[in-house]
């Protein structure tokens, strides 16, 4: 029977969203059990988020100073160790996931599968390749601890409310480095949804044309009360920052609704919108490539446009 | 001064349009344009950089792969790196060799610093480097979109979900690149006949000891789900009424 370890990922004292999808993803493998692994300075509040997350078993703290910020260098060793006696260890596969879970494997000893977009077994798990383009069925060795990452995008968070965890502190006994420090988080501070879990995500690309001009795709989101985002070329040319980028190196979301304004659709764009309920295209260009995915598709000037469709919406 | 490790992996071209062989039993790369992984044009770029600046004083860039991955290390040399290293093998190799392969070269060569590509876009598992750091015992400052060396340490702009992370990390360490650290420079026609006295060192895989026991099998390949196509709106009005028609709005 398998034990499933998920590593959970917060910021400021709050559970990110993305747990909760790992946890589903750690359903799907009907384990006997999923504990939920906090690490941070201050775990309380984070921890009985955690415990609320339908489907966990217990959630175990590791409350040290070491711990304020997520750095991969500090915290692989800690997951290494409370790894012990767990047939899987999943993290989410955000920029946090990404930087710690190849470090724990590797300190296992073991292969990592990144981006689970299904459970076909307990060993056995659908992933992407080539942006997107390839879709593999990969199986782990089963003598060996499983270290995964969860594509977020494919998995619906798991509810919260009615779960009932337990809450125990752990310790582990590892030496930790001291040759990697946090100096600083520059946070674009933004009162929109989170891009990662907002709905509606309203989104800009070169066609936009210029950082002044970005206002009118800002405008367009508060207006449907959705997350913004863009297409590399529009961060590459400074219209937004770096953490607004959708895409194969980017984010991949998928909101119910997603809206490509003066984006082509270049294929590693598409690759971060994939699973979107809705797809609408605005471009000048009637061959654009992103008309090939789009559910709905409007050619014109997106100057023109977008007033209009602010206006049509009343 | 440092030596730089740079990790030079080859890859299906970003423009190629990938297609699952009908059988399942991979994708086709038969005829198909191979070019540098652009995160390791980028690390390259980064190394380059570094040396110009004369913070390092030898780039070696580094390929795991099958024999005619020789042409492809040239191209490293012809943007500028001093030598390269090619571990030959016939195996696909995962992020976890490739990582206990860098470690042994690592060993050999001590470098001051080793940048690597935070994805490669054939398998984008975006592991080798954390890995190799882990197994190193060394920092890791992955998704870099500054480094700064001074000291001893590098200071690094991280790319993340939140927003830039700044992290400080004693040397040797491992950096992994995003695409913002640089734009790569442009091969000129004299630089590849400069590459062409450059040395090449060649190592087999099989000769340095590592353990590469323990990997995934892929037993599968698939297209991914297509969407199916949708309609096109004539203007603004009736995009809004079929987006309140589907109760987006
Ligand atoms: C390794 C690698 C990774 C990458 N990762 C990503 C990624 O994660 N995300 C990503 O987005 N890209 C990524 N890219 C880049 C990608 O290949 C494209 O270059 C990029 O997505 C193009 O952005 P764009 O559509 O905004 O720009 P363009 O391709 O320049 O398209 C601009 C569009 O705007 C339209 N337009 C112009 N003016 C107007 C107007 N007034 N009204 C309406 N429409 C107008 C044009 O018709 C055009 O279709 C990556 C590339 C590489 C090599
Ligand atoms: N076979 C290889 N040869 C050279 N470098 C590699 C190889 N495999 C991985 N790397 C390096 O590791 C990075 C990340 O690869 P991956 O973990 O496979 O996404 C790449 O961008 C390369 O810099």
């Amino acid at each position: 029977m398998s034990k499933i370890l998920v590593i959970a990922e917060h910021l400021d004292g709050k559970l990110n969203p993305s747990t909760a999808r790992a946890v589903s993803a750690a359903a799907a493998v009907k384990p006997e059990a999923i504990d939920v692994l906090v690490l941070a300075a201050q775990a309380d509040a984070i921890a009985a988020e955690a415990a609320k997350i339908e489907g966990v078993s217990r959630v175990l703290t590791v409350a040290r100073a070491e711990n304020a910020h997520p750095l991969a260098a500090v915290l692989a060793p800690q997951i290494a160790k409370a790894a012990a006696g767990y047939t899987h260890v999943f993290g989410p596969s955000t920029t946090f996931g990404k930087d710690v879970m190849p470090r724990v494997a590797a300190l296992l000893g073991t292969a990592q599968v990144s981006d689970v977009m299904s459970v076909e077994g307990s060993h056995s798990f659908k992933r992407p390749i080539y942006a997107g383009n390839a879709i593999v069925t990969v199986e782990a060795e089963p003598s060996h601890v499983v270290v995964a990452t969860i594509r977020t995008a494919s998995w619906p968070a798991a509810a919260s409310g009615n779960g009932n965890a337990s809450v125990e502190a752990l310790s582990v006994d590892a030496a930790l480095p001291s040759h990697t420090r946090f100096v600083e988080l520059r946070q674009g501070k933004s009162d929109r949804p989170d891009l990662q879990s907002a709905s509606k995500v309203v989104s800009g690309g070169r066609g936009v044309g210029s950082k002044e001009n970005f206002e009118i795709i800002y405008k367009l989101a508060d207006k449907l009360g959705a997350g913004v985002g863009a297409s590399r070329a529009a961060v590459d040319a400074g219209y937004v920052p770096s953490d607004l980028q959708v895409g194969q190196t980017g984010k991949i979301i998928a909101p119910e609704l997603y809206m490509a304004i003066g984006i082509s659709g270049a294929i590693q764009h598409l690759t971060g919108i994939k699973d979107a309920g809705t797809i609408v295209a605005i471009n000048k260009d009637g061959e654009a490539p992103i008309f090939e995915v789009a559910d709905i598709g409007l050619v014109g000037d997106l100057f023109k446009l977008l007033p209009e469709i602010e206006q049509a919406i009343g | 001064m440092m030596k730089i490790l740079v990790g030079y992996k080859r890859v299906v071209d970003y423009n190629v349009r990938i297609q699952v062989k009908p059988d399942g039993t991979g994708v086709v790369t038969d005829g198909v344009k191979l070019s540098a992984n652009p995160f390791d044009d980028i690390a390259l770029e980064e190394a380059l950089r570094l040396r110009e600046k004369g913070l390092a004083e030898e780039v070696v860039v580094v390929g795991i792969g099958p024999s005619d991955l020789t042409a492809h290390l040239r191209n490293g040399l012809a943007m500028g790196a001093n030598r390269a290293i090619h571990v030959v093998t016939a195996d696909a190799v995962q992020p976890l060799t490739a990582a206990r392969t860098l470690l042994k070269l690592v060993e050999k060569e001590q470098p001051g610093l080793v940048i690597l590509g935070k994805q490669a876009i054939d398998d984008d598992a975006n592991q080798t480097g954390q890995m190799l750091a882990a197994l190193w015992d060394r920092p890791q400052a992955t998704f870099a979109s500054k480094v700064e060396i001074a000291d001893g340490k590098a200071t690094v702009t991280r790319e993340v979900d939140a927003g830039l992370e700044v992290i400080s990390v004693d040397l040797p360490a491992v950096v992994t690149s995003d695409l913002r650290l640089n734009e790569p420079r442009f091969i000129k026609l004299p630089d590849i006949m400069k590459a062409k006295s450059k040395p090449i060192d060649l190592i087999e895989l099989a000769t340095l000891g590592v353990d590469s026991g323990d990997h995934l099998k892929t037993t599968h390949y698939a297209a991914p789900a297509k969407r199916s196509k949708g309609v096109m709106v004539k203007d603004a009005a009736e995009l809004v009424a079929a987006l309140k028609q589907k109760g987006l709005l």
